[in-house]
This record gives structure tokens, sequence and C-alpha cells, in this order.
């Protein structure tokens, strides 16, 4: 369906990118007001341990230090760090601080100083002692008999009703069963059987978490945070501080990177109770290495995977099996392994279906919301499977995934099934251009010179393998997003919403759309976004949805207040609404006789008669997720001397319906692939035998840079969504879940050789090869 | 003992009081110099980057008092929104700027290599920016966007 389009569709200039190229003040470090007192935390040195006794008396007399904050003198709520939709998902299994430590990076006593050099003297000041813990650092060893429990207080508890075992270490359960997967093996003319794991892995946005408080002159308290989800910090704060919301006002200005990371309450609760009893604004930003350690990171998750099919290639059974590891805490424990199988499982046809997930507590860093959020982790097992069993019946892989992939008017029993923390919503695929992305993306990297692998010799050995995806748009019936508009006299539209951009530019895309649906350009709309204050709900930046839920929202508004307009301008022409159109922000009678500017009626309707401020609110919920398809493939060559494995070319065709921007939607693009390459073959935690990671640095834990980068070429195979906004799905997330097993595929091809668990560096690559 | 400097910071000479182990980058931000990001503090991550005598120097690794008697520049002075420097505009109208945390520093390295060699070639742009980390974009804006720029000057 295509439908022309003045502002969608077009790729118009970022609205804050001249600005944040100026290097305007725009970030919290640089809002922090003047005679700001600074944080210092002292974090645990041991990975399971009860603090026995703390004494703060000698930092508290130290020169600066204005309050020391520990669990003696904080108020004790059972809460969780996942901004997620309320009650969540997710245990209430942390307190602000603790009697009880449970990995190494945890809470122990924060200091408030006047400067960061006094407080950081003053940590080294308290004295702790702790009574040392048997740690579980295998999630293996979690539900074992016997094993200590890490979660033993009586207040830890979910707030919704989905199973929680803490005495046995488990954060979460959650499975479903379509048909029977043992009998489908059983009699399936080819199956496999593998397990597959992924590592653990940081965000590393290059803005590490950063917030301030700030008393305010009506004795409320300003919160301004890097954050995904404003409205899940006020609602969380006023919880765990024990004080109303309306205490509360919370402000996300520009953020440097979030993906996923930002979505957890970190920092604000210790800089919100520092200002209300210090009297004083209070600042914390974590150094490289708390980001790494104390923040939050993605879950490793081990992967058994069945897969059945006939000899002629039709796939009978999927049967999947994944062991979450979410660390000390149960952040996303339960909404991470389900979308492992609940983004993944549906994308083949198959008659038998099975999926457990379990989430279990370990004395290791925490697991939390992760671009890509589980299907990262099982699309390495899935789309390796399924490489392997094109293999095994010897088809193309390609052709494989053409003849069982899922398509436009079908479902999957997989939607209504799995949910998050509750059944899951029924969905037919609307739009689904996974075909065309699979065939256009292999014409790009030349799939049909990829060759077999045992005719590669020589110690270089380049391969090509691929990898399709899907993901979701939104939290179907469980999120919401607002946005209000209001008219000004010269014709332009104050945009307010509560959507937050991470710098993922949706604060243009949406005002695209409120462009778009007004019929006027982006400079007469003015966007301000994520102030709880003075923008409308809305649930955050996560889950894929702020161009599918929060664009929906931005729409039928401007749809409302296009009618206002509408009416005023009949009445200023006296004449009937339907004799009217409106196009480039003016009013005209359809016969040309006259018209009115957006400006003459904006004027009017505030100086003229029936005087009224044209402006309304619009909410949005979604009833669909409808998934984005994507189709991945990477030319790799691997040095079979070393086991270095380089990245020659990578092309990525995507369905993101509408791209509303299209140059924004190939950075997303470009940005995820980027990252999922660098987490495939380099990133990783070392951790010694105590749970500690041993490469807390950028120096040491190995982000791509610009040399490392291969061309990454995008392709935006447009489709359209009939329930987005104009057409539109979402592209945020589906790209970081292709690199891990497109490159895996690809190391295949060029050595024979299948890997199972990432990360992909020289030397696994170099032992896998040896061990042939 | 605080050292007293003279140096040109945006072309105007200072003279200015800084503490023998204050970092350049907290001279810079003090001075209400907020481009200039510490995404690291620990000399990795290239965002707390600034020009001295137009050679890019890690603001976090660098004291304060080693710019003693030079020329400092920090992306403030190379543009503004109205007029924007080349660089910026190119970045900008490339859609390279996605959270643009990494940016200032970005646009800072591309002066210093566009200074010294208007017509880089690709391998050459990627090798000057390595040192400055982005995570949003996958770098293929900003180096497509630097390497339409240095095209158009080899036109002009
Ligand atoms: S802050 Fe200086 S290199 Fe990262
Ligand atoms: S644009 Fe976000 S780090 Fe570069």
């Amino acid at each position: 369906m295509k439908r022309k389009h003045q502002v969608v569709g077009h790729s118009v200039r970022k609205i804050d990118a001249l600005s944040l190229a100026c290097g305007k003040p725009m970030f919290v470090p640089d809002l922090v007001p003047p005679g700001a007192l600074h944080v210092k935390m002292l974090w645990s040195p041991h990975a399971h341990a009860r603090i026995t006794s703390i004494d703060t008396s000698v930092a508290e007399a130290m020169p600066g230090v204005k309050l020391v904050l520990h669990h003696g003198n904080v108020p004790r709520v059972a809460h969780t760090t996942a901004g997620q939709g309320f009650p969540e998902p997710s245990p209430y299994d942390t307190f602000m601080f603790d009697h009880k430590v449970r990995f190494v990076g945890d809470r122990v006593a924060a200091v408030i100083a006047e400067t960061p050099e006094q407080a950081a003297a003053a940590v080294g000041a308290i004295k702790v002692e702790y009574d040392i813990l048997e740690a579980v650092l295998d999630p293996h060893d979690a539900d074992r008999e016997g094993a200590p429990v890490i979660h033993d207080q009586p207040e830890t508890h979910v707030p919704i009703p989905v199973p929680y075992e803490p005495e046995k270490n488990v954060a979460a359960r959650v499975g479903m069963d379509i048909g029977s997967i043992d009998d489908a093996m059983a009699a399936a003319d080819v199956s496999l059987d593998h397990t597959y794991a992924t590592h653990y892995a940081q965000h590393v946005p290059m803005e590490p978490h950063v917030a301030f408080a700030e008393p305010a002159n009506d004795g409320r308290i300003t919160i301004v945070t890097s954050t995904q989800v404003p409205f899940h910090v006020r609602r969380i704060i006023a919880q765990t501080l024990e004080i109303p919301v309306r205490q509360l006002r919370v402000i996300k200005p520009r953020i440097g990177g979030g993906f996923g990371v930002k979505q957890e309450i970190l920092l604000e609760d210790v800089v919100a109770l520092g200002a209300i009893r210090t009297g004083r604004p209070v600042y914390w930003k974590y150094t490289r290495a708390e980001e790494f350690i104390s923040a939050r990171t993605r879950h490793p998750i081990e992967t058994r995977l069945r897969m059945a099919a006939t000899k002629d290639g039709v796939v009978t059974g999927i049967g999947m099996d994944c062991l979450s590891n979410t660390g000390a805490y149960g952040s996303h424990a339960l909404t991470v392994v389900c979308n492992a199988g609940s983004k993944m499982l549906p994308l083949y046809r198959s008659p038998n279906i099975h999926f457990t997930g379990t989430a279990v507590y370990t004395n290791l860093p925490v697991g939390g919301a992760y671009r890509g959020y589980g299907a990262t982790q099982s699309s390495l097992a899935v789309e390796c499977m399924v490489d392997e069993l094109a293999e095994k019946l010897g088809m193309d892989p390609l052709q494989f995934r053409l003849k069982n992939h899922i398509r436009s008017g079908e479902t999957s029993p997989v939607f209504r099934a799995l949910g998050e923390g509750k059944a899951g919503v029924e969905q037919s695929i609307g739009s689904c251009k996974l075909e065309q992305c699979i065939k256009l993306g292999a014409k790009e990297i030349g799939w049909r010179r990829r060759g077999r692998p045992e005719n590669k010799k020589g110690r270089y050995r380049t391969g090509i393998g691929m990898a399709a995806l899907m993901q979701g748009s939104s939290i179907p019936e469980i999120d919401m997003g607002a946005a209000s508009i209001k008219m000004n006299e010269d014709g332009s539209f104050n945009l307010l919403m509560g959507a937050t951009d991470l710098g993922t530019g949706s604060d243009t895309v949406l005002g695209q759309i409120a462009a778009e649906a007004l019929s006027t350009t982006i400079d007469k709309i003015l966007v301000y976004s994520s102030d709880t204050d003075m923008t409308p709900f809305d649930v955050g930046a996560y889950a894929s949805s702020t161009t599918y839920l929060s664009g929906s929202a931005v729409r039928n508004c401007a749809e409302k207040v296009r009618k206002q307009i509408l009416k005023v301008a009949a009445s200023m022409l006296d004449c009937k609404v339907g004799e009217l159109a409106i196009a480039d922000a003016m009013v005209a009678k359809k016969d040309g006789t006259a018209s009115v500017s957006f400006a003459d009626v904006a004027t009017h309707s505030m100086y003229a008669s029936d005087q009224h401020q044209i402006g309304d609110m619009s909410s949005h919920i979604t009833h669909k997720s409808p998934p984005p398809f994507s189709a991945h493939f990477a030319e790799v060559e691997v040095d079979t001397w070393t086991g270095a494995v380089k990245v020659l070319n990578y092309v990525a065709a995507v369905d993101c319906g509408t791209a509303i921007n299209p140059k924004l939607a190939e950075g997303q693009t470009e940005g995820g692939v980027l990252n999922g390459i660098s987490f495939a073959l380099t990133e990783d935690y070392r951790f010694n035998s105590r749970g500690v990671m041993q490469n807390a640095s950028l120096m040491h834990y190995k982000i791509f840079s610009m040399r490392d980068k291969p061309p990454i070429k995008t392709i935006l195979v447009p489709s359209y969504e009939k329930t987005g906004p104009f057409g539109a799905k979402s592209v945020s997330e589906i790209c970081i879940n292709g690199p891990i097993p497109a490159i895996a595929n690809a190391i295949y091809n060029a050595t024979g050789v299948r890997l199972y668990r990432s990360p992909f560096t020289a030397e696994t690559v170099w032992r896998a090869l040896a061990e042939g | 003992m605080n050292r007293t400097i003279s140096c040109t910071i945006n072309g105007t000479e200072r003279t200015l009081e800084v503490e023998p182990s204050e970092k350049l980058s907290s001279l810079m931000r003090r001075l209400g110099l907020k481009s200039v990001k510490v995404g690291c503090n620990e000399g990795c991550c290239g965002t707390c980057t600034v020009l001295v005598d137009g050679r890019t120097v890690y603001s976090c690794l660098a004291y304060a008092a080693s710019v003693d008697g030079r020329n400092v520049r920090t992306v403030e002075h190379l543009g503004s929104i109205d007029r924007p420097n080349p660089i910026q505009q190119a970045l900008a109208d490339e859609g390279a700027v996605q959270c643009g945390f990494c940016i200032p520093a970005m646009v800072l390295s591309a002066e210093e290599l566009l200074e010294k060699n208007p017509r880089p070639t690709a391998d050459e742009m990627r090798k000057h920016l390595d040192g400055n980390l982005c995570r949003c974009t996958g770098y293929e804006k900003i180096e497509s966007a630097l390497m339409k720029l240095a095209g158009k000057e080899e036109d002009v």
C-alpha cells in the first residue's frame, strides 16, 4: 500500500542534532546546580555475606561529610529496580540498603559530602564486619540441594501471581506446550538436540548512569536523571522512600545512550533521599567500573534446543528450555527469559512447540533489560540450529527458512501462551516482508558464492552465514503512551509527551507523525518530552514501543486537534466543516474561494470569538505487538592458525513497516548491528573464583571502534502495518539479535566447525577448530 | 599549592588558578565548557577530547596545568546552531547524531584530521577517529557524513 506523505517517510534532520553537535549543555551532568553534594558508594567486596556490624562514626566526622546512608537509617521497602508496568512482573527482592550483600558490587553504604574526594575518603573510613556466606557462582548450582539461599529475607515477594521460589534460588519460571515435542522428535526424519549458551555483557552507554535531585522551592524534590522510564522512576522512588508521588518531579533531559540499562532505577533513591535529608542538591554519577559491575547486564542464558523436521524440510517440532542467570536480583528475570521463547518461537510454523524458561539467582552481577531482551540470547540457538538442520537435510538454509517462516495472515499459539507475567495476546501477523528481506539480503551479500566448508583450504578462510529474526512492537494490553498537543497563535504546536528519547530520535519521529497528521512542517512542532510534571504519562522507552505505541497516541491526538482547527475555520469562513480541506498549514474551501492559515485560526480562537485553547490529549494502548522482521547476513574471515574472526561485510535487511524517518531507522539498525557484532566477538565478563569481575574497564572490555567496523549495509524493506501510525512497526531492538547467529553460521561455512557458546573470541574459535 | 596558568581557551586569553591534581576535563567543565564529556575518565572512550594547539588530547588524562601557554579549543568555539561548522552540519544532516554524547569529541577529531588532510581516504578517516568510541551509531553514518564532506571539499 503506497501512500504519499509530506513529512513521514522523509529523513528530516533530527531536531536536536545540531544542538548536540554544538555541545550545548543538555545532559544531566551539564545541568547540576551549583553547590551540589556528591555521592560515593561503598560497594560489597564479597559475593555473599551478612553485614554483622557497620560503624560510620569516623566517616561521619570527616571533613565535608554531610550524610551517610546504610541499612540502619533508611526505609526498608522491598521493591524491584526494574522500570516496568505496574505491578511489575519482577520480584520485590531489593532494598535501598540491606543487611545482606548478594554480589561483589552490591550496595553497603553511601557517603554524601561536599566534594567527590571527601566522599571517597569517608567511604574508606566506614568499618564493616561481614559474616561471609557460601556463594552461588554457577547458575547450575543455584537450585541444587543444600545450595545457599540468596534471598532468605521474609519481605521478598512477587507483586503478581507468577511462579517464584526464592528458597530454591528460582527467580522465575514460565513455560508452554502445544502438542508434544517428544513425539515430534521420535517421529522426525531428522532432528537435532543441542545446548547453546550466551555470555554476560554490558550495554556500555557512553554516558554512565547519572542523576541529581534538588529540593524545589515548593518543598518538593526534582530528580533529573538519565533514564528511559521517568514515570516509573517517580513511582518507584515514591514507593521506596515512602513519600507521595506528588512530592516528586522527574525530568529526563538528553541522555547519553540507554539500550535498556537505563530502564532500571539505580541512583535516584540515593540522590532523592540525600536531597530530602540535607536540603541540598545531591549529584551522583557512576564511574565506568561501577557501570560494569553495579549497573545491569545482559542475562546469560543457556538454551537447550530441539528441532524436528520431515525429510522434505518441514518443521514438525521445536522445543526450547532456557536457564537464565539473573544474578543477585530478579530484575527482568521473568520477562527476559519469557521473551527468549515468545520472540523467537513464532518465527517458524510448527505443530509441536515446547518451552520452559527458568531464571535463577546467583551471586553475580545483576541481569536487566538489554536491547533484544532475551531474543538476542535465543536467536543464537534457533538460527544456528536451523542452519544445521538444513545442512543435515541437504537443503540451502535460506530455502529452509523461506519454506517454514511465519507469513502475513498466519498466527502462532505462542502469542497467546506467553505474555509478560500473564497470558499473552492472540494476534495474527499483519505485515511481513521477511521473504523479501531474505532475498534482497542474500543478493546484496552474494549468498551464491559462499561455497561449502569442505572445499575451503589455507590459513585464512571466508564464509557467509545468515539469520532470520523477529521481535515485537510494544507490550500489548499492558503498555500505555499518551500525548497532548496545544496550538499557538503563529500556527505552531507544542507536542508534550511522556515518551522518552534516548538518542534514538523518537522526539523527531513523533514530531514527524504530529506534523503529518496536522498537515504542517516539522519546524512547527515544538517537542517537549519526559517531564512528569508537564507531560502526560508514558511507560517509557522499552519493548520497541515508542514509534508504534506512543506514535499512535500522537497521531490520535493530532487528529483530534485537526478537527478543532476545522471547526474554528468553518466558523471563520462561515461554511460547513465538510466544505473545507487542510493542506500545508492552511484551511481552504474546497471550491477554492477562501482560505485561512493555521496562524489565523489559532489567533482567532484565542482573541476573536468563542475563545478557547485549541488542543487535546490522547492515550493509546495496543492490542497487538506486530513483529518487525529482518534477515541478517555476515561474511567473515577466519584465521585458522589463531582463531581470530574478522567480519568483512554485514547486511541487514529489515521490515519495520513504514520507516517514519529512514535515516534514523538505518542508524538504529547500524548501531544495533555493531553492538551485536562486538558482543559476538569481543565483549565478555571475566570473573575470578570469588565472583569479582576482572575486566571492568574499557581498556579490558573491548567494544568496537570505528576501525573495527565492517561495512554495514542496511536495506529497509517497506511494509504497511495497518495498526501502526502511518504503517509503522518498530526497529530498535531486532537489529542486535542477528550478529551472533549470522557470524556463528558464517564461521561454520568458513571452517566446518559449529560453535555453541558465545563469545567467539580467537581463543574459543581456536579451541573449537583444534577439537574439530 | 594552586598554580596560576595562562592559556587561550576558545580564542580568549585566560589566567586561571588550578590545583596541581586537577584534570583538564574538570577545568573545562568548571569553565562552563560542557561539550567536554567524561565517559570513562580512564583514557579509553575519547568523549573528553579537546584540541590543544590543534591536536586532540584526552582531557581526562591531561592535567589542567599542562595547557599553560597553549591554545585550547572545544566545539563551543567551532560553531553555533545558527552557524555550525561544516563538520557539525554534515553529521547532523546525515543522521549521524544519535544520543550525541560522543559527537562533540568526534567533531574535534575530524577537525584535526581535515585541517591537516582535507581529502582523507575512508581508511585514514577510520584510523584517525579510532580513539572516539560511539555506542549508538555503529559509526556508519559518521563515516559517510565525513567522507561526503571530504568529497565536497575536493570539489571546491
Ligand atoms: S573520558 Fe577521557 S577518554 Fe573517556
Ligand atoms: S551518538 Fe551516542 S555515543 Fe555516539
